[in-house]
């Protein structure tokens, strides 16, 4: 191993595929060994605290939505037809996250909803501790769904519980029908699939939507995929209905 | 996603647990990475070597146990790997398959060294950090 090109230290680590091999190790009699069986999730703190804000929302029969997606997909275009749709039948409220600017959740109380910001600076994805932070800005009590927009990005978020309810990853036509294969962690996450932007898709002829959701199927996901346009409102009524389904409170009075 | 972020919850992880033992180093790390985790094993481990630096993990061996996406189908019963982006019985094709392992992102198990009280003047001078290796240029 070459001393000088610092590649000598990768060697203290070993990866294997399937079984362990021991590791020896050359130590003197005076130390005492010992092994300690751990087997806890390296993301257990966020676990911890998710599960804690999963409780909050529970607890207050809050149905939460966490909207992920690719940036630009149409997260907040999205959130402001759906609340323009269902703000006169139920309490809604959102949790922006970006990593500058407080622009969307301007747009969102500009609806007339409270919207809490969180501006993460570097963190690529929201975590439970944010959101966390963010619902005690909120009285959940006067809530009945709440919408946590993350950061665009399709690969972290996957990974990070935040106490939701429901994933609703968006994909729009400009992204291309394959995007559910090139990122499964996230799409396998998806409990709902919405095409966001439909209204594009007489002009991005090559997005064969059929496809984009036999990808889905690919992963072993049963989620629907649901065209809508935020500029349609016509479009929308399955994805409200959905959520409807979810709110059993408010069944009845959504189309 | 971030293996850095990750490599640093995990010294810490580590150290916790060391503490509870009164371990006096660390010597190795084994941690579980299912192939559905969205963790880069070479990441972590390179993430894991900026990290580790002035902890009790300074010198530990980080031994990383990569695990493929299994699964067993609801359907036949038939129990295999599949690959990622095709999650299906490799028997009967059916889509409606339980995952037995890959989604894994776990600490399994630490090495940990403890001195018995009766300790030479070697390893106290050992254990001053202007003694220690210092890593070789931008291993991240």
């Amino acid at each position: 191993m070459c001393k000088t090109c610092g590649c000598a230290t990768l060697a203290s680590y070993t990866v294997h595929s399937g079984a362990i091999s021991p590791v020896t190790h050359h130590h003197g009699d005076h130390e005492q060994r010992q092994t300690i069986e751990v087997m806890e999730d390296l993301l257990a703190n966020n676990d911890r605290v998710a599960a804690h804000n999963r409780e909050h929302f529970n607890h207050h029969g809050v149905l939460a939505i966490n909207l992920m997606s690719a940036p630009g997909s149409g997260k907040t275009s999205l959130l402001e037809a759906t609340i323009d749709a269902l703000k006169d039948r139920c309490r809604i409220a959102v949790i922006e996250g970006d990593l500058e600017t407080e622009n969307d959740a301007v747009r969102i109380r500009a609806k007339g909803v409270p919207a809490v910001q969180i501006t993460t600076g570097q963190a690529c994805h929201l975590d439970a501790d944010m959101v966390h932070r963010a619902l005690h800005q909120l009285d959940l009590s006067s809530l009945d769904l709440v919408f946590i927009e993350n950061v665009g990005n399709l690969v972290c978020p996957a990974s990070f519980d935040l106490g939701q309810t429901m994933n609703v990853v968006l994909l729009s036509p400009p992204e291309g029908d394959d995007k559910p294969a090139k990122y499964p962690v996230m799409f396998r996450k998806a409990d709902l699939v919405l095409l966001a932007k439909s209204d594009l898709l007489g002009l991005l002829d090559d997005f064969d939507v059929d496809s984009a959701e036999s990808r889905i199927r690919g992963l072993a996901n049963p989620a629907p995929l649901l065209p809508v346009s935020a500029r349609r409102p016509e479009t929308l009524s399955a994805w409200l209905a959905w959520l409807a389904a979810l709110m059993p409170g408010t069944r009845q009075v959504v189309a | 996603m971030h293996e850095l972020g990750l490599a640093r919850g995990l010294v810490s992880q580590a150290q916790r647990i060391a503490g509870q033992h009164d371990a006096e180093r660390i010597d190795e790390i084994v941690v579980r990475i299912g192939a559905l985790s969205g963790v880069e094993t070479d990441l972590l481990a390179r993430a894991f070597l900026a990290a580790r630096v002035g902890s009790l993990v300074e010198r530990a061996i980080l031994t990383i146990e990569e695990c493929p996406l299994e699964v067993r189908c609801a359907h036949c019963g038939w129990c295999g790997p599949v690959a990622v982006h095709s999650i299906a019985c490799a028997v009967c094709g059916a889509r409606n398959v339980d995952i037995v392992a890959g989604a894994e992102l776990v600490l399994v198990r630490l090495e940990l060294a403890q001195l018995n009280g009766i300790v030479s003047d070697n390893d106290q001078h050992e254990r001053r950090r202007d003694t220690l290796p210092k890593p070789r240029g931008d291993n991240a």
